[in-house]
């Protein structure tokens, strides 16, 4: 009993640990978006609020904002879309070339950016595409699908095929089967895999730098931002702003996972 | 290599980039022939530039260095002309290549591109010709760069000259109580485990380290590093790889070198003035020289892309964007030399001391000391063609850095 | 009873092998058909084609005088690749791809198991908005911040300073490229291992101890064969984000830090090379094949 006491304690502080170092780069930025100097030492010799002005009358960041979301919103849709029904197939198939469209999805982000980013944006310049919300969408979408794909398989990996049989014995239509059985159980890993597919669309730079058009997204912005180092402070300051926007949509979708888990734990029972 | 190298690489060897696409899409890519002295005529000098500016047409999209776009003078210029400016910045002279594919893909009006990419964009066909009668600060421009190699060929010009600016040697004054004489601080052995050198990760670094062996070495007989031989190329490699263990890091930003000499992880290093005045500025102890072997150096220009589509905002732009004011304003803003000649009691009012700081007031003879970049071709400008191609340089860096 | 039988019966084949699924089996092929024609359509449409047609030029070679692509079949772009630098930079990648995964998986794994197995509901939801909420700070701020950390005179130094232990001097190493990977990453790792291991049912592990099965056994043999599935969709992530990655070793890197993404990028955009650009990239790619029937011959896609 006190050796599995201690064996909890010992996690929990891990756990601790593993949140100050997740946390520790984050509160670094908040501090520096407080520094008055663009040059980022410590001790901090000056403090202000002005580069918080700045950030807020910058009219570039804005709309680079509203784009970014923007393209991230379609490219986690359809990423949602694309990866679960590539993983439903892979799932179902017994083939040969699994493994293959495994590696396929996996291809565009252990490929350097740079690669996928030249290769679609010389199609799009061979097809007479122009460059624009479209493209970056396509691009991020690209590499968003195996995120949402990953996460959907490991779930079905781990879920009974017994479960969807069952269902079928007892009447159910394929697509009553999806809404009450299958949705739930992978209602989960779609929100995560949803949310890691968002930030990455959020935060890519490279493959959006070939395929977005004249117009920038918060991430170009910030790499433009950080070259000279002048606009540093700000890009803290933004960075700041997001994370703690983005705490709203982070706390439902943890909220809906939650209930997920508890509904999902309750069709659980049955398979064991 | 990339991000704040801006001015990295040029070759027309790389023209190979524009039209990979293509080329790998199956079309036939465009013959670069040899180089601006072969005689060879970019693809574009018979389209006829026009010859009056006529309305804005609401909009201009640019593709530019940051900093060579900031509100301070994009937002008079909107006004003026009711132009919008979109600003992309790219990371790197490849990066603006790859992004002007297709004429600027009918998405882009004008490029900021360094004299490295000028080529590449010119015998490209991305680029077209200009009328310089348009643009009247033309003639304010230092004589040198009304119609620089770079960006003029047979007379037709495909842009209008911008900025240029030394690749100077920083220090620390902590380390260095006198102002070192020769680059050879950041090659000599002599100095390993002394100090810690920072250079650009970028190919054209090996000009740098043949311009020091055109003095250190005059056997090898260098005369222009641009120009090497492969025996010369060959020996500013093993001085570059023999340079390795003083490298604290090879610098990708600006920003980068700022933070090396803020922590003290680098003391001395190739810079732009850039640097020298934003570690000043935040009272970091450095100064900046040119040694005795002299400097490579940059020069940028506004290039005016094929499929512009808004060939008129864009004219608007290099009208605006030559006058004396605005070169004084981006040169104090980004700590570089205007080319406007009349730039420089402007430059002054805005901050005391810039004009000289930037070297806006030297004489010629000092812009003759800087060796501008200019791709590395196999033909040489003597006609021969042993000389070491570009694409040799990026892979020997890449041999070497890594 | 044999523990590894007792496992996997819990798990029944998804072979489709039931009777139900066999008698329609034809239908069964239309329906993966259908399922994976779209994503398959897109990457074939959008994706493998420009990569295809862009990778091609490896067998091709620049042409030294021109400039120019010759299209005659080569493998001289491939010698290139096995002589100088070259299979040091790859080695140093693949070196540090493995290194950051393995570090990912270390970190995560008990975290993801808290979150999973010990925390209370309310609990979970704050790991878990922890573990998200990082990656909206940009990545590119977030190394910056990691710079300011580890070099001379950052918060790393100060602190061991103050604790009387000699300064670590990570900045601009390849130990800070190691960090910061392990850092950026991190969350790729912890959700999906948080998946697998919240799936786990309960009366399984009860099971296991009511059978006399000591904790650390029913670790070895219970959860971490469950967790696999997790781990292995983790690591592809944190692998191959790394193998891909050139922005952080050109911004926390040293002197030593060139990565195969450098390589590519500076033979492809500066030097125009796109033949030794494409070869290169063939590299990651065959790391990648390899990786995925290595994870398949570890069992970890068929097991469960």
């Amino acid at each position: 009993m006190k050796r599995r006491l201690l064996a909890r304690g010992g996690l929990w502080l891990w756990v601790w640990a593993v949140l100050a170092f997740l946390f520790g780069p984050i509160i670094t930025i908040v501090i520096f978006s407080f520094d008055r100097s663009n040059i980022e030492t410590l001790p901090i010799r000056s403090w202000t609020l002005s580069w918080y002005q700045v950030a807020w009358h910058d009219e570039q960041v804005r709309q680079a904002f509203v784009l970014s979301i923007k393209a991230a919103c379609a490219a986690t849709v359809l990423a949602l879309l694309l990866g679960s029904l590539a993983a439903f197939g892979v799932h179902r198939a017994r083939f040969f070339g699994r493994d293959t469209v495994s590696l396929l999805l996996v291809l565009p982000i252990a490929l350097p950016g740079i690669i996928t980013g030249v290769a679609l944006n010389s199609t799009f310049q061979w097809a007479g595409i122009s460059l624009s919300i479209w493209t970056i969408i396509i691009g991020h979408t690209t590499f968003c699908i195996v995120v949402v794909y990953n996460n959907v398989v490991a779930r079905l990996r781990r879920t009974s095929a017994t479960l969807f049989e069952a269902s079928a014995d007892l009447g159910a239509s394929t697509s009553q089967t999806f809404r009450f059985v299958t949705l739930p159980l992978i209602a989960t890993a779609l929100v995560s895999g949803g949310l890691l597919a968002f930030a990455l669309s959020f935060d890519e730079v490279i493959v959006t730098t070939f395929t977005a058009g004249a117009q920038n997204t918060l991430p170009i912005w910030i790499f433009g931002a950080i070259r000279l180092g002048q606009q540093l402070p700000e890009v803290n300051v933004v960075v700041t702003a997001v994370v703690v926007l983005m705490l709203i949509p982070i706390i439902i979708a943890a909220r809906l996972t939650g209930r997920d888990t508890f509904s999902a734990s309750s069709t659980r029972a049955p398979t064991n | 290599m990339f991000l704040g190298i801006r001015r990295g690489t040029r070759g027309r060897v790389a023209i190979a980039l524009a039209t990979l696409s293509l080329t790998s899409m199956g079309v036939t890519a465009i013959t670069t022939g040899a180089g601006a002295s072969s005689g060879l005529t970019p693809p574009t000098a018979g389209m006829k530039a026009q010859t009056s500016i006529g309305k804005g047409e609401g909009k201009l999209n640019l593709i530019a260095w940051e900093g060579y776009a900031q509100p301070q003078w994009v937002k008079p210029f909107e006004q003026q002309t009711g132009c919008v400016v979109n600003t992309k910045y790219a990371g790197s002279s490849g990066e603006m290549v790859s992004l002007m594919a297709n004429g600027g893909g009918g998405q882009y009006d004008l490029v900021s591109a360094s004299g490295d990419a000028d080529l590449r964009l010119i015998y490209g066909g991305d680029v077209k010709p200009v009328n310089v009668k348009l643009i009247p600060s033309w003639k304010q421009l230092r004589p040198f760069l009304q119609s620089p190699s770079f960006n003029t060929i047979k007379g037709v010009h495909y842009g209008v000259s911008l900025q240029f600016g030394p690749n100077v040697l920083l220090y620390s004054t902590t380390t260095f109580k006198t102002a070192p004489t020769s680059w050879s601080v950041i090659y000599s052995k002599k100095y390993k485990g002394k100090v810690k050198v920072t250079v650009p990760n970028n190919p054209i670094q090996i000009a740098d380290a043949a311009l020091y062996l055109s003095k250190s070495k005059p056997s090898l007989g260098v005369t222009d590093p641009y120009e090497l031989t492969q025996t010369q190329f060959s020996a500013a490699v093993a001085l570059l790889t023999a340079q390795k263990p003083l490298i604290a890091k090879y610098w990708n930003l600006a920003s980068d070198e700022i933070n090396l000499f803020t922590s003290g992880t680098a003391v001395v290093g190739a810079a732009w003035p850039y640097q020298t005045t934003t570690l000043k500025a935040a009272h970091v102890k450095v100064e900046e020289t040119i040694p005795s072997q002299g400097a490579t150096g940059w020069a940028d220009s506004w290039l005016l892309a094929k499929n512009a589509p808004d060939p008129n905002c864009a004219y608007d732009w290099m009208k605006y964007i030559t006058t004396p004011q605005v070169q004084a304003e981006q040169a104090v803003y980004y700590g570089e030399t205007p080319d406007n000649s009349l730039a420089c009691p402007l430059m002054n009012k805005l901050q005391a001391g810039s004009c000289n700081a930037y070297h806006a007031n030297e004489p010629d003879s000092y812009f003759k000391s800087i060796k501008f970049w200019k791709t590395p071709l196999s033909t040489c400008d003597n006609g021969k063609t042993d000389c070491i191609p570009y694409s040799e340089w990026t892979n020997a860096w890449t041999q070497i850095t890594g | 009873m044999d523990p590894d039988n007792g496992v996997s019966t819990l798990e029944p084949a998804t072979s489709g092998g039931t009777k139900s699924l066999r008698s329609s089996a034809l239908s069964h092929r239309w329906g993966t058909a259908f399922l994976l024609t779209p994503p398959l359509l897109w990457f074939f449409v959008l994706y493998v084609s420009s990569l295809v047609l862009m990778l091609i030029t490896a067998f091709w070679s620049l042409n030294g005088f021109t400039g120019n692509v010759t299209h005659q079949l080569t493998g001289a772009n491939f010698h290139q690749i096995a002589s100088g630098s070259y299979p040091a930079i790859i080695g140093r990648t693949v070196l540090l791809a493995a290194l950051v995964t393995v570090t990912d998986a270390i970190i995560a794994f008990p975290f993801a198991y808290v979150m999973a197995r010990v925390a209370t509901q309310r609990a979970q939801r704050l790991l878990l908005v922890a573990v998200l909420l990082p990656l909206w700070a940009s990545y590119l701020a977030k190394i910056y911040a990691w710079i300011s950390i580890l070099e001379r005179g950052g918060a790393l130094n100060w602190t061991f300073q103050h604790l009387g232990l000699p300064s670590p001097n990570l900045g601009f190493t390849n130990g800070a490229m190691w960090l910061t990977f392990s850092y950026i990453w991190l969350p790729y790792m912890i959700v999906p291992l948080f998946g697998a291991l919240e799936r786990i049912p309960g009366s399984l592990l009860d099971a296991s101890s009511d059978l006399g099965a000591s904790s650390w056994w029913t670790f070895r043999h219970v959860i971490v064969p469950l967790a696999l599935p997790g781990l292995v969709a983790g690591s592809i992530f944190t692998f191959s984000l790394t193998l891909g990655d050139y922005v952080t070793p050109l911004l926390v890197g040293g002197a030593n830090s060139t990565l195969i993404g450098n390589a590519i990028y500076q033979n492809l955009l500066d030097g125009g090379n796109l033949p030794l650009a494409a070869a290169l990239s063939t590299v990651p790619i065959a790391i990648m094949v390899a990786y995925l029937l290595v994870a398949k011959r570890f069992g970890a896609f068929e097991s469960l």
